[in-house]
């Protein structure tokens, strides 16, 4: 079983990111589970999204503690909520930013973890270009499908064009596949700079 | 057709109804009345409510060719047309609690209608009446009352107002007037009886709700109320008619004063009879012999204090005032009428 | 079909393949997904002919419910926590009058101190009205639960709820088989009254009733549901032989055969169990779980039947009677009457806490090994219940014990879980 955890502010779309994927999965014929940390409804307050992905019936309903992933939508959360909590060694990070690890103030953290398995995306800028609005959570989720290949970009598409609708979905859709391509890209960056 | 008829019977006001054409009598006068509140009921002798009940639904049994359902809230019309284990209903009817009688209604209008859809016509031929005293529409069932009326459900609501809770043992409820004495407004202390300056006005409540007919009666016009009856019936959405019904137990009257007590409220001004449609006033039952309030309160102990040696002339002054007020508000006066 | 949906949405597809009348709702967190999806659906519609009804508060919902119901029409409604306690006089009267409605309870915590979250607090406080109470463990036995229930209901003449954790399963995306229409209509016939309002055939319904005959009519409605004990297990047969799948029933026993130790609980916490289950069955401790899916009628023989080999039974439960311990123990407790065995009260997630595999399991450790006191309350913060009971030993004017927690507890939004 594969355990993401998505972490925002309200309003920027936490809780429909983990749909999404969980709707992506189940396009790819995997069982999946996706669900809030139940806050009050509130823009701009933290907001915390699970999404389990797994080949039989997911039977656990408890909050993830330990994930494989984590999606950090918003950067400003790094410094007020432990995010990291949990994350195996082996795990993977995707953060909304187009700064890197280092200048976000979270490099030594980072150095607990796989460095390949850690990159930033600046998905806002991304969603801006496509959609006209600061909407991360789509286009995370195509970098996420490179970062992780738990899902491919056509499964995310198909879940995005699930959820949306005309231009709304073909922009989700293209700031996705712009957000996987650039995370395709850097990772290439990375195994080669560690391959020197 | 309209047929000006005078009478001329002394004493009372009452009504002949051999006077009339047989299309312009009352449904009450009729033997093949549904007398949908039998008799065997357990009323007491003099009961407004249970005269005002008869009167209504049987009214609207013959608007509506015997096509009708009642919901009823508790309180005294439930408890002494059920006694267990009997009733005396002569149509389907139902009491589910005191303070939902008209989210009952509607329900019942809501299902009918879906039955009717789903058997191919386009409304259902059964109406709706959801009927209660006044402690049931006036305070516990106020919130279910405005919800049917902005929802605009198709229930005709009938209140019974005999001005408290009666079936408790005469307790105040909104629509006990000032200075009234009940169990919990006794008539004791400097200002004995009900406080004046509380209180509901639900007919002008139900007005501000802009519902297509709202109307008060009495039990002392028969014609007009069965007439309102009838006008309520010719419409769908949601209406609105409160009855004046005096108790002889609760007011302290003479069991067989009820109808002179009721005709009494009506021309003192005290109680204004009046239709509304969509929240303006379209029609008024003009005060044929005006009187002052002191004949209409006389006559019920739960206003003794107000009279003798230890009364309350400022009481009555504003018991007065208000009248008045009435009288000026609806126009219940035609020019030139004495006072 | 085969969908990937919210609980929420997945139960009103199922409320509305059920075909009902009248929808009466007033929105209450963490219903109005539910309400809201079959809103939708009526004005689409797509489920037509159907009144659907904004009501004014909850008692006005289930009031409205009965008339429907009175008339003729199969009504449905939805609430949770607060709700649920305002509409609680018309509740008792739905159940008193023999009205088939069918209720979803989202089961929330009722405050004081206000809460949205998930525990059974709602649903138990009504567990005395008469309804049959079912309980789901997942969003598929939620969608099932509810056709089962029309189909109970109208047999019986009784109403049903059909509890499912608020937020914990109302909104979760998962997987869920939403079944066909034509299944459920060969299924689920037609609304057939055993009374009814009709100008036709007039009855006086809801007539007061004295000390003559109170005591038998309301064995009566004791006795209707002891007849569920029979209707539910055949409903679920029935349903399992159409649509295949194991659904309802009154209870279901995993890995209980040969257990030591049974865990018993009600709703989505049982697939936690579960999982904790088999990590502990594969360190070689004999744990079993018992759900009981049908709480009103309490099945007692299968209760007893499925716990009487084991030497303990722990109940986990998100409710409790205040001053005195479990309210679903208390019931199993019954059914246990004159076995001997080691029973155990554990009070758990009370206005949504989580429940963790970790916790569980430690309890369940805890258990084995008979070090479980008899009533615990899980990973209870004893330190800052400690420091109210000295804030209170100390001041009259000690302050909102809500407020004096939560300065204890410091900022939540900065947790992760």
């Amino acid at each position: 079983m594969l355990q993401i955890r998505f972490h925002g502010r309200g309003g920027q779309g936490v809780v429909t990111a983990a749909e999404l994927l969980s709707i992506a999965a189940f396009a790819q014929g995997h069982h999946a589970q996706a669900f809030p940390s139940f806050g009050s409804e509130r823009t701009g307050a933290p907001v915390v999204a699970f999404c389990r992905i797994d080949d039989r019936e997911i039977r656990v309903r408890e909050p993830i503690l330990a994930p494989d992933v984590l999606i950090v939508q918003d950067p400003t959360l790094l410094h007020q909520v432990d995010v990291f909590q949990g994350l195996g060694a082996d795990g993977y990070v995707l953060i909304n930013s187009k700064r890197g690890f280092d200048e976000l103030g979270v490099g030594e953290i980072a150095q607990r973890f796989r460095r390949e398995r850690l990159l930033t995306v600046p998905a806002t800028e991304i969603a801006l270009k496509h959609l006209g609005r600061p909407l991360p959570n789509a286009v995370l989720l195509g970098g996420f499908a490179a970062l992780t290949g738990i899902v491919t970009l056509d499964a995310v598409a198909h879940a995005i064009r699930d959820k949306f609708t005309g231009k709304v979905a073909d922009g989700n859709v293209a700031a996705a596949t712009e957000a996987y391509q650039a995370v395709s890209h850097a990772l290439v960056e990375v195994t080669d700079a560690q391959a020197d | 057709m309209d047929q000006q008829v005078k009478f001329y019977q002394t004493g009372t006001f009452t009504v002949g109804n051999r006077l009339l054409s047989p299309e312009l009598r009352t449904v009450q006068a009729s033997t093949a009345r549904s007398n949908s509140l039998n008799s065997g009921h357990r009323a007491c002798q003099g009961c407004g409510e249970a005269l005002g009940a008869r009167y209504a639904i049987d009214a609207a049994m013959r608007a509506t060719s015997k096509r009708l359902i009642a919901a009823n809230a508790t309180g005294c019309l439930e408890v002494f047309s059920t006694p267990y284990p009997e009733s005396s209903w002569q149509l389907p009817w139902i009491h589910s609690l005191f303070g939902n009688a008209a989210a009952v209604g509607t329900g019942i209008a809501a299902a009918l209608h879906v039955r009717a859809l789903k058997s191919g016509r386009t409304a259902s031929d059964v109406r709706v009446i959801a009927q209660g005293g006044d402690g049931g529409t006036t305070d516990i069932g106020f919130g279910c009352l405005s919800g049917m009326f902005e929802r605009n459900d198709d229930v005709l609501y009938i209140c019974y107002d005999n001005e408290a809770y009666m079936n408790t043992g005469v307790q105040r409820s909104s629509a006990t007037p000032p200075a009234a004495r009940t169990a919990t407004t006794m008539a004791v202390g400097a200002a004995p009886g009900a406080e004046f300056g509380k209180g509901k006005n639900v007919p002008r409540i139900a007005m501000a709700h802009e519902i297509p007919y709202v109307a008060t009666a009495t039990v002392a016009d028969l014609h007009d109320l069965e007439a309102k009856v009838e006008r309520a019936m010719t419409i769908r959405g949601a209406r609105y008619l409160h009855i004046l019904v005096p108790c002889p137990l609760g007011w302290g009257s003479a069991s067989h004063d009820t109808i002179r007590l009721a005709r009494l409220a009506r021309e003192t001004g005290i109680f204004p009879v009046f239709e509304a449609e969509r929240g303006e006033v379209t029609r008024v039952s003009k005060i044929r012999r005006r009187v002052p309030v002191d004949e209409y309160l006389r006559p019920q102990k739960r206003f003794a204090h107000l009279f003798g040696a230890n009364g309350h002339a400022d009481m009555l002054q504003r018991i007065q005032d208000e009248a008045d007020r009435n009288i000026r508000r609806f126009h219940l006066l035609d020019e030139g009428s004495a006072a | 079909m085969l969908k990937q949906t919210e609980g929420s949405h997945a139960v009103a597809e199922a409320v509305a393949l059920c075909r009902p009348d009248v929808i009466c709702a007033y929105p209450i967190s963490p219903q109005t997904h539910i309400v809201e999806g079959l809103g939708e659906l009526v004005k689409s519609g797509a489920l037509a002919p159907c009144e659907f009804i904004n009501v004014e508060s909850e008692f006005a919902a289930m009031s409205v419910a009965i008339g429907a119901s009175a008339a003729g029409a199969r009504a449905y409604t939805a609430t949770a926590s607060q709700g649920l306690l305002f509409m609680a006089e018309a509740v008792y009267n739905a159940s008193g009058l023999g009205l088939p409605i069918v209720m979803t309870v989202a089961n929330r915590a009722i405050g004081a101190p206000i809460n949205i979250w998930n525990d059974h607090s709602d649903a138990m406080s009504q567990r005395d009205s008469g309804w049959l109470q079912l309980y789901a463990e997942t969003n598929q036995e939620a969608v099932d639960l509810h056709i089962q229930a029309f189909k109970l209901a109208e047999e019986l003449s009784m109403p049903v709820m059909v509890c499912m954790d608020g937020f914990i399963l109302t909104h979760a995306v998962e997987r869920v088989d939403v079944p066909e229409p034509t299944d459920v209509d060969a299924f689920l016939p037609p609304y057939s009254p055993r009374q009814v309002l009709d100008p036709a055939d007039p009855v006086s319904i809801g007539a007061m009733v004295g000390p003559e005959a109170f005591m038998e009519v309301r064995y009566l409605a004791h006795a209707k549901q002891l007849s569920a004990l029979e209707h539910i297990p055949r409903i679920a047969a029935e349903f399992e032989a159409r649509f295949g799948r194991t659904s309802g029933g009154l209870v279901r026993g995993y890995r209980c055969d040969d257990a030591e130790t049974i865990v018993v609980a009600l709703g989505s916490v049982i697939g936690t169990l579960k999982e904790t289950v088999d990590a502990l069955r594969a360190d070689g401790v004999k744990v079993g779980v018992l759900g009981i899916q049908s709480y009103r009628p309490f099945p007692l023989a299968a209760v007893r039947a499925a716990l009487q080999g084991a030497q303990r039974v722990v109940v986990l439960e998100k409710s409790f009677c205040v001053g005195l311990g479990g309210v679903v123990s208390t019931d199993v407790r019954v059914a246990l009457s004159g076995l001997q065995l080691h029973g155990y009260t554990v009070v758990a997630g009370l206005g949504g806490r989580a429940i963790t595999r970790a916790s569980l399991e430690r309890m369940l450790k805890d258990a084995v090994a008979d070090r479980l006191a008899p009533l615990t309350f899980l990973d209870l913060d004893w330190r800052i219940v400690e420091r109210q009971l000295a804030r209170e030993a100390q001041t009259r004017r000690s302050g909102p014990i809500a407020e004096n927690l939560l300065r204890d507890v410091g900022t939540v939004a900065a947790k992760v879980a």
